[in-house]
């Protein structure tokens, strides 16, 4: 028996539970669509605001969609104790770990990929460049990981969907004033004074990813 | 990275007792769940778990197999701490639980599958039609789970549990939802598998059923073992003298 297969397994399953029942993505893409349009309505796009604005409001949209995204993702793998046999088999923790953060990495992929087009739509802005999309992949893996790590943690809790918002808003807290501020410079043509940005997206996405990996057997018990 | 599942790997690990655990506790808060509970239980036997609702019964069962980290004391699977190896003691034990453990939306087969991958089944495909054969599922295999009733849920709960030829089988109420039929097939199965050396820990509130498969029974009340019992006449007597604690 290889991780490997193990986590296809997963994987496999959380995407084809999402093929069926369409909960997760969809709520996500609304949540999103609607985070755009009301902030196209709500700012001024003339002048140098433009990138700045089309920035926050993307961002705000791709925080407000993975945190509705986690709590409807752990509702459902709680549904008749599933999740509590996924912990029952021999699985080592972090296999899982990693296989929840990429199904989840993969859905909110998808309405990312909505949402930069909207973006691109609505506030005319040349999204569609690499320097966008590192930011956004970086911002994304270091929001994902944590989120995947913290919606484990308040699994068991009654009130997580409080708790889970109330716990991870510190510590995303410099993911997303990081992954604002680069997108910002990157849609202004700033390249080159992304890159600090960038880096710091990046350490804070592999420092989340290696807590996640070696502390997830820890949090997932009672 | 790899983890081991083969039977013959788990009798390398220690021979009987299959499992000890000494003077485990939970808490929650001030709230007492168990209270310094001593159980060893052997290879081939079958231990009923009795006890009123609220007993700790539950408790026990998740903490034995590592659900649930104890307040204190210690498990033993196979004659080694369980902490110190996690995933070779989760493949010999089957688990049922009250909730099924199962993903609603998905098919029979598929979860089967699913299961069947995680715990390195190589032949998956002749094991789930056999266990369907087993356990009178072979026409629901292709039906989601959500469709079906809480019997057959149950039996689909059981294939799960028996798919990758467990050591253990711990079964949470496993009667639950069962109609009569159901129940005898049941019985069958769990004498079937002590028969081939298994060993089952069974939670119940069926006295018959307890009398009928186990060969030794504990009672559970407000945490602490208050009697056990060796041998079914054993066991019949003691129920005999306090049904009343089982029934409730």
């Amino acid at each position: 028996m290889s991780a490997w297969s193990q986590f296809t397994a997963i994987v496999k399953r959380d995407l084809l539970l999402e093929w069926r029942a369409r909960e997760l993505v969809l709520g996500m893409l609304v949540m999103t669509l609607l985070t755009l349009l009301v902030f196209n309505f709500a700012f001024d796009l003339s002048g140098v605001q433009r990138a700045a604005s089309g920035s926050g409001a993307l961002w705000v949209a791709i925080v407000f969609a993975t945190l509705l995204g986690w709590g409807r993702a752990v509702a459902l793998d709680r549904q008749e104790g599933a999740w509590e046999g996924l912990l029952l088999s021999p699985v080592e923790r972090p296999v899982i770990f990693i296989a929840k953060l990429v199904s989840m990495l993969v859905f909110v992929t998808i309405v990312e990929l909505v949402a930069l087009l909207v973006l691109a739509v609505l506030f005319a802005l040349p999204v569609l460049q690499p320097g966008v999309l590192a930011v956004v992949g970086l911002g994304t893996l270091g929001l994902c990981t944590l989120g995947t790590l913290f919606a484990a943690m308040t699994a068991n809790v009654r009130s997580r969907e409080v708790l889970l918002p109330a716990l991870l808003f510190p510590l995303a807290v410099p993911v997303v004033i990081g992954a604002v501020r680069a997108t910002t410079l990157e849609l202004n043509g700033f390249t080159g004074d992304a890159a600090p940005w960038q880096n710091l997206l990046g350490g804070f996405a592999a420092l989340f990813f290696a807590l996640g990996a070696l502390t997830f057997g820890s949090v997932t018990e009672e | 990275m790899t983890t081991q599942i083969d039977r013959n790997d788990a009798t390398r690990l220690g021979h009987d007792p299959v499992l000890t655990a000494r003077a485990l506790t939970k808490r929650y808060g001030w709230r007492t769940v168990l209270n310094r509970i001593d159980l060893t239980v052997h290879a081939g036997e079958c231990l009923a778990i009795l006890g009123p609702n609220g007993a700790g019964k539950t408790t026990l069962l998740r903490l034995l197999v590592g659900l649930v980290r104890p307040t204190a004391g210690s498990i033993e699977w196979f004659g080694r701490p369980a902490g110190d190896f996690g995933p070779a003691v989760r493949a010999q034990l089957g688990v049922v639980m009250h909730r099924i453990m199962l993903d609603p939306e998905l098919t029979v087969a598929e979860n089967l599958r699913y299961y069947a991958r995680l715990y390195g089944v190589i032949d998956a495909a002749e094991r789930i039609r056999a266990l369907g054969e087993e356990l009178g599922l072979t026409d629901r295999l292709g039906d989601r789970v959500r469709s079906l009733s809480r019997g057959f849920q149950q039996r689909v709960a059981l294939a799960r549990a028996l798919l990758h030829r467990p050591r253990v089988l711990l079964l949470d109420e496993p009667d639950t939802g069962l109609d009569i039929a159901s129940r005898i097939r049941l019985v069958d199965l769990v004498e079937r598998f002590c028969a081939d050396g298994g060993t089952v820990l069974m939670t119940t509130h069926a006295p018959e059923l307890a009398i009928q498969l186990a060969q030794r029974a504990i009672y559970l009340e407000r945490g602490r073992i208050v009697w056990s019992a060796r041998g079914r006449d054993e066991l019949d007597l003691y129920l005999r003298i306090q049904p009343r604690l089982v029934t409730v």
